[in-house]
């Protein structure tokens, strides 16, 4: 057989989490890959975290004790990346945002990830007409645009008026509605491919229980490339809150930041040439979205053993070395 | 270990040799059942629109609610039925959609499918256009990354097409602006065309609405190429998203087909690297790419929405905003429920396109 | 030599020659060294043998002839293919060698064939490659090469996708487009492997019949020893990347020299020899409680989207025992496996009547077939895939226990230390992970899940297909003792008739879901009555050149009759 047997493996619990045993394996330009996205993922996070302690100023704050900040002031002096035209600091709002994002996407993958896991879980492994409903259901949705969903699902939520909490948990919950869908197909494929594997069968002569079944043989198995729809569905989370955003679904400027809510009131001053009020928050998005792809992608890479890159010029040099032993 | 020879056979139930072989038939058989699953799909989307969107509450209170004293506002509501029972309600819009009505608007009293044969068009050219830059862009670069895997082509070719992900159209329409239309002044930043070729184009006989196909069919030169202009940039912004999208799925799948036997097998009959991966790579790719970039449709849709509203040109995303803003919840619904229809009818046609390029459903 | 020796003389020279070849791979574990210092030559017109078990390096030392390496591979020394040293051609060089002066027949015919393009588009594009010719003569060319592997009406079948072909045609076809060109040498990696023995004697007949007729020297790798007795005129055996032994296909099989061929040969299963059933005039526990009958019983799978279903099992009547191991041979798509699954209820029948220890699976329902399944075992083919890749062994075994019995954490520590060494695994290794086993001793612990409650039926669905010989006859071995001291009756599902002789008593042969014929093995399988067993058994290539040139000839006559 093609596995051959492996020494027990006694490494530390430490190596075996999913970034740190990825770092260690790849090499090269896969490597290369993998840290920047590190990187970029540790600023955003970092930036998000101490958002309090690196803004100058407050996200929502248009003067201080020596009167109102200038409207629309080019970048320098006291405003690093210049202010809005409602006079926020460009600067501090970007850093908030970094806030506001985590939290959404946060809030966002972690119900649709319990919810979609559970459905998949059990439509995949129970089957019946609760399965061809949730199919059904489920494709129909995931073939609509998730950006109108969302839409539909901050009408419903907040009936479009944002408040403090609505505005962040309604982009939220949109965001978690469009996305059960996905998670649910990933698991519940994965768990029609397990079901006839032959360990799952022998389980089932066996005479072990459905519950059994799908707790001890197919949750850990079926959710092994979660880590990875983990990190995509991070990043499209944050484009669709910046898109609801840009259409003006997203957060009143007061309540929280929010960069797609900067983007839209940028593009009119993009027409007169005022170039610091969009491009900070649009590169705060590229930035957080690239670290996180980078991160996910070359995990997706190394998980797939065909993707995985050996050096043939290494193999090259073992062999003529090892060729008189 | 990479040495492998599983010995033995894998007899599986399903693996059996197949009954005789059908030929014809079939593939019309798929185009049949494939077109019958668009009506449960179009119908789901249509029920959970429709309960999401009345379920908070009646569509005039949130448009007018400021406005008017809650006794007109009533009488508003009992005009418009709204305070019926919801299954009332739902079962006569149903009703309404079976025959081509989907409703008017409350701000501008405007049939929904007027707004379709209006915009739609606009919506169509950029999708259009979008697409020709995503192909383009997407499928032979998709190839050069797949054949170059894990070297510098690979790596630099996926950066650009994460960044091309990661970049939100809004954000790369609001850099090509400032870029080509504000300090450059190459290009115009806003709308389909100059007013003045607007106007020619509109007042053509029978026009499709697609100004650069009207432009042409006219012979005006001159408004072709003003309409070219305008039609550049929002090309690239939504292109390059979609682009980006193929690259990746082009990549994937012809990796994925690269290490088949098959290509083994012609590499060992001496054709060239070349050919194995434009012909025996990419054919077989094709079929999954084709159904992926049909899923892509809603994606571009979506990306429509916001590039529209980024370039103000006026189609089906842009009158969409322009409803939200107003909060006229009607007009919302109908074009949202129009846009699944176009979603569902989409993936029909890809689906089909698919199994036409597969000789095991073709015969 | 007892088939027609080709006249050729030694000074013809050698079409390939290996030198010094040492081949390593680089994989998470490290370099892996995969071949070490093999030569060898082959001359013109020679079929040489390249035998071996998996992980023995045969496959990837017949591949560099063709200059084909894995990615993460590398190679040393030489491989001169007339003359011309393949490890070191690049480019244009090495492809004008490719297809004109070596070609290859792949092991999985469909998997070599791309299923979008049609099989003369294939063929005529290694031609082109080659030659500056029209399309028009090109394709005259591949007609030709398909007529040569004998592929009625090649004029309209050049034009057909592969999926339109049978997997026997598909193999032709693969080496047709290997012929195109005339090449001096054919290497051939398990070229029937994945095929059924009746189409595999077709195939190993046509190789022949194409050395005598075109002069070619074939290059085959294979596994099985009755392959290697039936066409090679030299072997070479492989282990562990090395040439072990080196001779002429007579000698290796009456006189073989080193202690590891001796052993591989030994443990081949022959078939007629060491049957279960010799000596027996009779079904020797035909008194005994009957554990499993069925009666007209049907298995019908139903097609999706109104493609039409498929009859996988069809009127099926059968008898097992108590205490009696039952043999069910069939090729791909007979419907033993579907048998042996329904048996268990992994399957639902359709229709008749199928008694399973008195409880009638027509009316199954899971609930109340619950109880009983602790009477029942199940192996299943594949030992990698039969255990949850994140429980330990330990865990696996006790499962049947945990979910019948209540016994409390020691007892059933001790009990599973129990079972693992009733099939010869150290205790060791219930804390182990499955990955962590090899192939056979996978096997082991899936029959000590299997016998966890000493079940009255056990069914092995195809044990021992996915195992090397060596460990398969260690396996077989164990399972005889282990049903000689329990008892336990069995159902024995296999293709390899070889096998299912030394196991079982009693032998039923199916055919696209119905049962030709059954009896006593010895009887069955040395004596058959229906046509279609006669082929079957004579197609089996047995590991002895002198037999099996006696069986080759008693197929053709099977084969002119009709």
């Amino acid at each position: 057989m093609s596995t051959a047997t492996l020494p027990a493996s006694n490494k530390s619990w430490v190596q075996k989490l999913p970034i740190i045993s990825h770092l260690k394996m790849s090499s090269g330009l896969q490597r290369g890959m993998l840290v920047s996205g590190l990187i970029l993922t540790s600023l955003f996070l970092s930036t998000a975290i101490f958002a309090p302690l690196i803004a100058p100023f407050g996200f929502a704050q248009s003067g201080d004790a020596n009167g109102d900040f200038p409207r629309q002031a080019a970048p320098g002096g006291e405003f690093i990346w210049g202010t809005t035209s409602g006079g926020y600091d460009v600067f501090s709002r970007t850093v908030f945002g970094a806030q506001t994002a985590i939290f959404v996407i946060i809030a966002a993958v972690v119900m649709s990830l319990f919810l979609g896991v559970l459905l998949g879980l059990v439509s995949g492994y129970l089957g019946g007409w609760f399965d061809r409903i949730m199919v059904v259901l489920a494709d129909a949705i995931y073939a609509f645009p998730s950006l109108l969903l969302a839409i539909v699902m901050s009408i419903v939520i907040s009936q479009g008026q944002s408040t403090v909490f609505g505005g962040v948990m309604a982009a939220a919950i949109s965001i978690t509605v469009v996305f059960i869908p996905q998670y649910f197909r990933v698991v519940r494929a994965e768990v029609m491919r397990l079901k006839a594997e032959p360990f799952v069968e022998s389980a089932q002569v066996i005479g072990a229980s459905p519950w059994r079944v799908m707790i001890t043989h197919l949750l850990r198995n079926a959710t092994r490339t979660l880590p990875l729809i983990f990190t995509l569905n991070a990043t499209e989370a944050l484009l669709t809150l910046a898109g609801l955003g840009f259409l003006g679904f997203g957060i009143e400027p007061t309540s929280a930041s929010e960069w797609g809510y900067d983007l839209n009131r940028a593009m009119s001053d993009a027409t007169s040439g005022i170039w610091w009020t969009g491009l900070f928050p649009g590169l705060a998005i590229v930035i957080t979205v690239l670290g996180m792809t980078l991160v996910g992608e070359s995990m997706n890479d190394l998980n797939d053993p065909r993707l995985r890159r050996f050096s043939r010029k290494k193999a090259k040099r073992i062999t003529q070395a090892g060729a008189g032993a | 270990m990479t040495i492998t020879s599983p010995p033995g056979q894998v007899p599986s139930p399903l693996a059996a040799p197949k009954p005789a072989k059908q030929k014809g038939g079939g593939f019309l058989r798929y185009v049949i059942t494939r077109f019958l699953l668009i009506i449960p799909t179009v119908f789901i989307l249509i029920t959970v629109v429709f309960f999401l969107m009345r379920v908070t509450g009646d569509p005039i209170t949130a448009a007018l609610g400021g406005r008017l004293t809650p006794d007109q506002l009533a009488a508003r509501i009992h005009e418009a039925g709204y305070d019926r029972p919801l299954f009332i309600q739902y079962f006569e819009y149903l009703g309404q959609i079976f025959t081509g009505n989907l409703g008017r608007t409350l701000t501008d009293n405007t049939a929904v499918t007027d707004i379709l044969t209006t915009y739609g068009a606009a919506t169509l050219e950029l999708a259009i256009n979008a697409v020709l830059v995503a192909l383009i862009v997407g499928i032979p670069l998709g190839l050069v990354a797949a054949k170059f895997r894990d070297r510098y082509p690979d790596a630099i070719l996926r950066v650009l097409a994460i960044l091309a992900y990661a970049t939100p159209v809004f954000f790369a329409g609001l850099l090509l602006k400032l870029i080509f239309g504000v300090w450059l002044h190459w290009l115009p930043i806003a709308g389909r065309a100059g007013w003045q070729t607007e106007l020619q184009l509109t007042t053509l006989q029978a026009p499709t609405g697609i100004y650069w196909l009207d432009a042409l069919r006219s012979g005006n030169m001159e408004a072709f190429v003003n309409v070219t202009q305008h039609a550049i940039l929002p090309a690239i912004a939504l292109g390059l998203l979609t682009g980006g999208v193929f690259l990746r799925l082009v990549r994937t799948n012809a990796i994925g087909t690269l290490g088949r036997e098959y290509v083994e097998a012609g590499r060992s009959r001496g054709v060239s690297e070349f050919r194995l991966t434009t012909k025996h790579a990419y054919r077989p790719a094709l079929i999954p790419i084709i159904t992926v970039m049909g899923m892509q449709i809603a994606l571009l849709l979506g990306g429509a929405v916001l590039t529209e509203t980024t370039f103000e040109w006026k189609g089906l995303g842009f009158k969409l905003a322009e409803y939200l803003t107003a909060r006229d919840f009607v007009a919302v619904q109908g074009i949202v429920v129009l846009l699944a229809i176009i979603v569902a009818f989409t993936n029909f046609i890809v689906d089909v396109l698919a199994a036409l390029i597969d000789p095991r459903v073709r015969y | 030599m007892s088939h027609a020796a080709p006249t050729i003389t030694e000074d013809r020279g050698a079409v390939l020659r290996v030198e010094g070849l040492n081949i390593d791979f680089v994989t998470d574990a490290g370099a892996v060294p995969a071949v070490r210092g093999v030569d060898f030559t082959v001359k013109a017109g020679e079929i040489l043998a390249i035998v071996g078990e998996s992980g023995s390096g045969k496959s990837v030392t017949a591949r560099t002839a063709l200059g084909i390496m894995a990615e993460n591979g590398a190679a040393s020394g030489a491989v001169y293919l007339n003359g011309k040293d393949m490890l070191t051609l690049h480019g244009a060089d090495l492809r004008a060698a490719r297809g004109r002066d070596v070609a290859m027949v792949f092991q999985e015919p469909s998997t070599a064939l791309n299923p979008v393009y049609t099989v003369g588009w294939q063929i005529m594009e290694g031609i082109r490659a080659h030659n500056k010719i029209s399309k028009k003569e090109a394709k005259s060319r591949a007609i030709e090469a398909m007529r040569q592997v004998g592929i009625p009406d090649p004029e309209q079948r050049v034009d057909y996708y592969p999926h339109q072909f049978s997997g026997g045609q598909k193999q032709r076809v693969v080496i047709a487009a290997a012929l195109a060109l005339k090449p001096g040498l054919i290497v051939a990696d398990e070229p029937t492997t994945a095929l059924d023995v009746t189409v595999q004697a077709e195939i190993l007949s046509l190789l022949r019949e194409l050395r005598s007729e075109l002069g070619t020297a074939i290059v085959i790798i294979t596994h099985n020893m009755g392959v290697v007795a039936d066409i090679a005129d030299r072997v070479i055996v492989m282990n562990q990347g090395k040439i072990v032994e080196e001779a002429e296909a007579l000698t290796l099989f009456e006189a073989p020299q080193e202690e590891y061929t001796r052993s591989l040969l030994a443990a081949v299963p022959h078939l007629g020899r060491e049957s279960a059933s010799e000596g027996m005039a009779e079904r020797p526990v035909a008194g005994a409680e009957v554990l499993v009958e069925a009666k007209d019983l049907v298995v019908h799978f139903p097609g999706r989207l109104g493609t039409p279903g498929f009859t996988a099992v069809d009127k099926v009547d059968l008898k097992i025992h108590a205490g009696e191991v039952y043999g069910l041979v069939g090729e791909s798509g007979s419907g033993k496996t579907t048998i042996g699954r329904t048996i268990a209820g992994l399957n639902r029948m359709t229709s008749g009547s199928l008694k399973v220890l008195g409880y009638e699976m027509a009316q199954f329902k899971e609930r109340s077939f619950k109880p009983l399944r602790e009477q029942i075992g199940f192996v299943f083919q594949d030992p990698a895939a039969s255990f949850n890749p994140h429980l330990t062994i330990g865990e696996c075994v006790a499962e049947p226990l945990m979910v019948h019995r209540e016994l409390g954490a020691s007892a059933t520590r001790a009990k599973v230390a129990q079972l693992l060494e009733a099939v010869q695994l150290p205790s060791g290794f219930a804390n182990r992970y499955p990955h962590e086993l090899s192939g056979g001793q996978r096997q082991r612990a899936s029959l000590a899940r299997a016998l966890a409650l000493e079940p009255k039926l056990l069914i092995a669905d195809e044990p021992t297909s996915a195992l090397d010989v060596s460990v398969q006859a260690k396996v077989l071995q164990l399972f005889r003792e282990l049903q000689a001291e329990l008892g336990f009756a069995a159902l024995f599902v296999s293709h390899d008739l070889a096998v299912v002789d030394q196991l079982a008593t009693w032998v039923g042969v199916l055919f696209r879901g119905t049962l030709l014929e059954e009896g006593l093995g010895s009887q069955v399988l040395a004596n058959p009555r229906n046509d279609y067993t006669q082929r079957l058994t004579a197609s089996l290539p047995v590991p002895d050149p002198r037999e099996q040139a006696q069986r080759r000839a008693r197929i053709e006559e099977l084969n002119a009759k009709g």
